[in-house]
Order: structure tokens, then C-alpha cells, then sequence
């Protein structure tokens, strides 16, 4: 019987089949586990006495309430609270007494937890990853299916590695059509949500499909996987093919030597089956995609550069998101003055997004009183980027660049945008009081956030590369 | 955990659609590391005024609501982070329940396992709710009925295993463990080990 890819991964994973009193027992491949989400999951183990059933197949690292400001080392930075300093030895402390391996504060390995996954080559085709945290979505790029689970299900992935799970339906986005110069993974992915909308993909696992997927770098990929969960969707994925092979290949926990043949053999076998049924499958084509921006307070409500904020349909929630935005219907927000720009978060803090906004930045200066935040996903996109002298790029521009995590993307390490300040940003929530309370955001490319810098307005960042 | 089998409660009705749990509980309230005391910051910013004050206009601030167990909310009610302090926050503030016409799937899975009971119905339903905020409304879990004040029955969707849970009191995690011996076989037998 032919099989989705989703379907290929889920069959492979399956320890107790679904009845309908008892959902499916579903093993996990890869536990990822980061500050925020898991001091009270490591209480689940203490209260009942219980190891965690597989250390080596456990990662932790630090990246939500870690403060980027640089400083000669972790050591000597500033938490922003004494409950975060807490959290943050708790972690160390919980690594320590269960053996499991942290990327502490002093790692060179270290940063936002779905960054690192990727870039360490742990993060595999094939592979079943959670993590405490929404964004996990991301690793499906690879061809892995990976989501976020709440606080008891890391409890339960700790003792068990396994989970209790219902089998999602499948949704397929078929996508066509070639990118534009100044048009980004980000944009299409900001499009796709507007589409299907911020509870299209509720109950579903997304597979992204089509000539234009593979003609994307994994980077990109990265993009669009992130923000399934932002249509509502459980995951996105999509298929490996010689991009995702060629991106793994020598990293330092991919697989090596002989395993590394066995390894491609297999995952080139991960891709849905020509006559494979999905629940649901939509399209969409990108020949005249334009840069995308949002207007409201989630990230379905998206307008293209130039097109106008839709008008007032009498109804009460959009009213609301533009009221909290200070936007009026029927206006562009093509030259609304902007007086933040953060670039980084698991959506767009990866080596090509910095060397994009880089591109649209080099020789020019951002505009007075415009605060800009550069911060880079790991601490080895970090030195890559330094290497590449992205940073002068930036500090010349007048950016400020720090060290990895996550940042401005959602206000709680210290990075905030005050009340009533406009935020461009490329992380994937313009939620109320995401980056801070009363703070406005709109989402944006790496290449339209570093021309709104610029410009200090919400800038179309065609108009600085025709000119490069 | 305690048994849940009924509610019996009156509502109180937060209209918007789309709130996400960075409403429910935003993220500079996450640095607990136990499970108690986020009712505190439950809707924060939505509560209070930037002048620190109560919000009178929002719905939980009217004085004679504090006890009303089951909040009814506009559709895709807890889209975004995973964060399952969202739950948590809203039980210990008080609610035992919510009801909508559509429930992000994070944000259910996350309030099953924490004896939260998320409650989807019909549009027609909802917007009776929406429409009487204060009803009186019973939610049997045992039969995943709800039932409206003029005795309108209402049944709603439950994975039969979670709502086994919730009924008997016995968390998921028991399930899982007894599952000891398949899941040390299947570690065995499959052909390629991550």
C-alpha cells in the first residue's frame, strides 16, 4: 500500500499499535530539552523515583531565559531574574543528577535548541523528535517527524521515551513556481498561512512538496517548517533528497564511516509514494510572490509589501489586532515608521538569513533612533559569522550584535521591545506582548527587516538590491 | 490526580478568537520551576491596565464572575507555544473547563494530562454561549455531554482513552510505564538504532 512520508515515518515508530480505547505508543528518537519547559517534567521523575530511560538519546542546551548581552563569559552576564538565574541552575542541576549531556552556558555548541539539532547533524531524516517547545516543527525539513509536546509529555519522553499519540491526518502543500530576487523562505511561509489560515492545519501533519521545496537549501527549508505550527498544524516535513544529504555529510553526530552509506540508503527511501492519499491537499504558487509583512496579531494576518491593510469587516477580533497595532484599514505599511528591527529566533537566526540582511546592510547605516538586534541562532553560526566579518557588517551599520538564543523573539532573557514601540522582526509571533507587554510586532524576511533598518520604515527590500 | 466526572458551573465568555497561550500566560511569567501559583498571571496583560490596575472592561474583572468555573472562548482557543503553563495557569486561577468551537491541538493534549477538560462543540452552541455569558452550564465528562440551561443536551468529542483518565483520576504516565517490556522489544528488534 503506498505511504505518505509521514505515514513511512510514523509505521517505523510504532511500539503499541492504536485501538480505540488506547491511542498509539509512539517511540522517540531524539529528546531535545531546554530550560523553560522542563524543571517540573524532572519533578514527575523525582516524585516517582524513576531514571530517565535513555540519557544518549536525550540533548539539552539553553537558549530561552539565557541573555545574549556579550560578556567575557556566561559567568559574569546578567540573568534577569533571580527565578530565571534558578531556572537555569535547576537545569544544570537536573542534567547532572539524570546524565544527561548539556550544552551549557560555556559550550561552543551551544544555542537556540532547534538550531543546534540541525547544525550538530543530530537532527536526522527518518528520525521521531520532540522537544518541549512548539518550534520543534523545524526538524521536519529534514524528513524527520518532529513536534512540540507539553511539560508532562516531556516527563513521560524522559521516563518512557515513548508517547501517547492519536495518528494526525496528513495535509499536503503542493508549491510551484520560482522565488523572485528579495523573496525569501520567510515570505512564502508568512504566505502559506494566510492562505490556509492560523487553524488550517489543526489535527494535520503538513508535507511542503514541489519544484520549489527542492530548489530550496535546508536553511530555507528550516523557514518554512518552523512556522507549521503558527497554521496550527502538529508538524511539517519534507522529503530528503541530495540537498538535506549533502548538508548532513561530515557534521558531527551524522552518521559516519560505513553507518553513513546504510544511513543515505535509507533515507532515500523517506519520501511519499506516487498513489499515497493525503487528507487533504491545497496549492500554491510563488512565480509572483512578493515580500510579506503582517499587519495584526497573529501570523495569518499577512499583506505583501505594497498591498494595503485590509479593510474593517465589522469584526470584533480584527478590530481588536488593529487597534493593538495602531494600523488603520486600507494603508500600506510601506513607509510606517518603524523603531525596532530584531533579526534572529529558530526561524531565521541561520548563517544564510544573516548574510542576507548583511547583503541589504553592507555600507549603509541604520536609521537614527532605530534599535536593530542581530542575533545569531548558535554560537557557531556565531564564529561562522565572524569569520565572514558579518558582524562589522552589522556594528558598522549601527546594529548591535550578540551573543545566541532566543532573544527579542518572545521577552523573557531581557531582550524586550517597550510598549507601544514597533517592532520588525523576524521570528514567527506578532502575538500581543510576544516581545514584550504593549509591544507591536510585525513579522518580516531577514532582507525586508535589514531594509526597514535602513529606511527606519517598513521598507521593500527589492528596491536595495536592484542598486547592489 | 483527582477525579473529573462533572462540572457545574456558570460560565464567563471571552468572545476574541485565536487567543494564544502567550495571552494566556505570558512568557516572563515562565520561570517557575513548580506547577503552582500561574493563576496569579493568568490573561496578565488582558486583566490589568498598564497602570497596574484591573481592566473593568475585561470579562474576568466583573466582581461577580470569580467563581464561575468554565470559561467559553471565540475558536482555535490556545494556538501557539506549547507552553503547558497555560493550563496550569487556568486551573489554578480556577476554571476547570473550556469551551469553543475549536481547540489548538497543543494546547488540548497539554490540558488533558493536567485535568483540564477543553470542550468543543457546534457552532450553534457556542453562539448561545457567547451569547449568555453567566448561563449555568453542566458538563458531564463520564458521558461527554454537556447540558444547557434549558436541558439541551450536547454531546462533544474525547479520546476515550484520556477521558478514562480524567474519570478514574489516574495519570497517562501509568499506561506508559506498563508498556515497560514492548518498548525494550522494540529498542531490540528494530533494524537501525538512532
Amino acid at each position: 500500500m503506498p505511504k505518505t512520508l509521514f505515514e513511512k515515518v510514523w509505521d517505523e515508530h510504532i511500539v503499541a499499535t492504536e485501538t480505540r480505547d488506547t491511542p498509539a505508543v509512539l517511540y522517540i528518537d531524539l529528546h531535545l530539552i531546554h530550560e523553560v519547559t522542563t524543571p517540573q517534567a524532572f519533578a514527575i521523575l523525582r516524585d516517582l523515583d524513576l531514571p530517565v530511560r535513555r540519557p544518549d538519546l536525550t540533548l539539552a542546551t539553553m537558549d530561552h531565559s539565557t541573555p545574549t548581552l556579550p560578556g567575557a563569559s556566561f559567568k559574569d552576564t546578567r540573568i534577569i531574574s533571580a527565578s530565571a538565574a534558578q531556572q537555569i541552575l535547576q537545569m544544570q542541576k537536573n542534567c547532572a543528577q539524570f546524565g544527561i549531556e548539556l550544552l551549557d552556558h560555556d559550550s561552543d555548541d551551544r544555542g537556540i535548541v532547534h538550531i543546534i539539532g540541525p547544525e550538530l547533524g543530530i537532527t536526522q531524516p527518518g528520525k521521531t523528535i520532540v522537544c518541549g517547545d512548539s518550534h520543534t516543527s523545524t526538524h521536519g525539513a529534514f524528513g524527520a517527524l518532529a513536534f512540540g509536546i507539553g511539560t508532562t509529555e516531556v516527563g513521560y519522553v524522559l521516563a518512557t521515551q515513548c508517547l501517547l499519540q492519536r495518528k494526525p491526518k496528513t495535509l499536503a502543500i503542493n508549491i510551484t513556481g520560482k522565488l523572485q530576487p528579495g523573496v525569501s523562505a520567510k515570505d512564502l511561509v508568512l504566505k502559506i498561512i494566510n492562505q490556509i489560515g492560523v487553524d488550517g492545519g489543526t489535527g494535520h501533519v503538513i508535507e511542503y512538496r514541489g519544484e520549489t521545496v527542492a530548489a530550496l537549501s535546508m536553511d530555507a527549508r528550516m523557514t518554512i517548517c518552523n512556522m507549521s505550527i503558527e497554521a496550527g498544524a502538529r508538524a511539517g516535513m519534507m522529503a530528503p533528497d541530495d540537498t538535506t544529504i549533502e548538508y548532513l555529510h561530515g557534521r558531527p553526530r551524522a552518521p559516519s564511516g560505513a553507518d553513513w552509506q546504510q544511513a543515505v540508503d535509507r533515507w532515500r527511501s523517506l519520501h511519499s509514494d506516487d498513489e499515497a492519499q493525503f487528507d487533504q491537499e491545497t496549492s500554491i504558487d510563488t512565480s509572483d510572490l512578493q515580500p510579506m509583512v503582517t499587519f495584526g496579531t497573529n501570523p495569518g494576518m499577512v499583506i505583501g509589501i505594497d498591498e494595503p491593510v485590509p479593510a474593517d469587516n465589522g469584526d470584533a477580533s480584527f478590530r481588536k489586532a488593529l487597534d493593538y497595532m495602531q494600523l488603520m484599514p486600507g494603508k500600506p505599511l510601506n513607509d510606517t515608521a518603524v523603531d525596532v528591527v530584531f533579526i534572529g529566533s529558530c526561524t531565521n537566526a541561520r548563517l544564510s538569513d544573516l548574510q542576507q540582511a548583511a547583503a541589504v546592510l553592507e555600507g549603509r547605516k541604520i536609521a537614527d533612533g532605530v534599535q536593530m538586534l542581530v542575533v545569531p541562532g548558535s554560537q557557531s553560526i556565531k564564529r561562522q559569522a565572524e569569520d565572514l566579518g558579518l558582524d562589522r557588517v552589522f556594528r558598522q551599520a549601527g546594529a548591535e550584535w550578540r551573543e545566541s538564543g532566543c532573544s527579542m523573539c518572545l521577552g523573557m532573557n531581557g531582550d524586550t521591545v517597550a510598549s507601544g514601540k514597533l517592532s520588525i522582526s523576524t521570528s514567527n509571533r506578532n502575538f500581543e506582548g510576544r516581545q514584550g507587554i504593549g509591544a507591536r510586532t510585525i513579522l518580516a524576511s531577514p532582507m525586508t527587516a535589514a531594509a526597514s533598518a535602513v529606511r527606519g520604515k517598513v521598507s521593500d527590500p527589492r528596491e536595495f538590491l536592484q542598486g547592489a | 490526580m483527582q477525579p473529573l466526572t462533572s462540572i457545574t458551573s456558570r460560565t464567563v465568555v471571552l468572545p476574541t478568537r485565536d487567543i494564544d497561550t502567550d495571552q494566556i500566560i505570558p512568557a516572563r511569567f515562565l520561570t517557575a520551576t513548580s506547577r503552582e501559583g500561574f493563576g496569579e498571571h493568568v490573561f496578565h496583560d488582558l486583566r490589568y491596565l498598564s497602570d497596574g490596575t484591573l481592566d473593568p472592561e475585561f470579562p474576568l474583572n466583573a466582581g461577580s464572575v470569580r467563581d464561575h468555573r468554565i470559561l467559553v472562548a471565540g475558536k482555535n482557543f490556545g494556538c501557539g507555544s506549547s507552553r503547558e503553563h497555560a493550563p496550569w495557569a487556568l486551573l489554578d486561577y480556577g476554571f476547570q473547563a473550556v469551551i469553543s468551537t475549536e481547540i489548538a491541538d497543543i494546547f488540548r493534549n497539554n490540558s488533558l494530562k493536567s485535568g483540564f477538560l477543553p470542550v468543543v462543540v457546534d457552532p450553534s452552541t457556542h453562539e448561545w454561549l457567547l451569547n449568555n455569558p453567566g448561563a449555568e452550564v453542566r458538563i458531564s465528562v463520564a458521558d461527554a455531554c454537556l447540558e444547557l440551561p434549558d436541558g439541551r443536551q450536547v454531546s462533544f468529542p474525547i479520546d476515550a482513552f484520556a477521558r478514562h483518565c480524567l474519570v478514574e483520576g489516574v495519570d497517562q504516565l501509568g499506561f506508559l510505564l506498563q508498556q515497560d517490556e514492548a518498548i525494550a522489544a522494540f529498542e531490540e528488534r528494530r533494524a537501525w538504532k538512532p
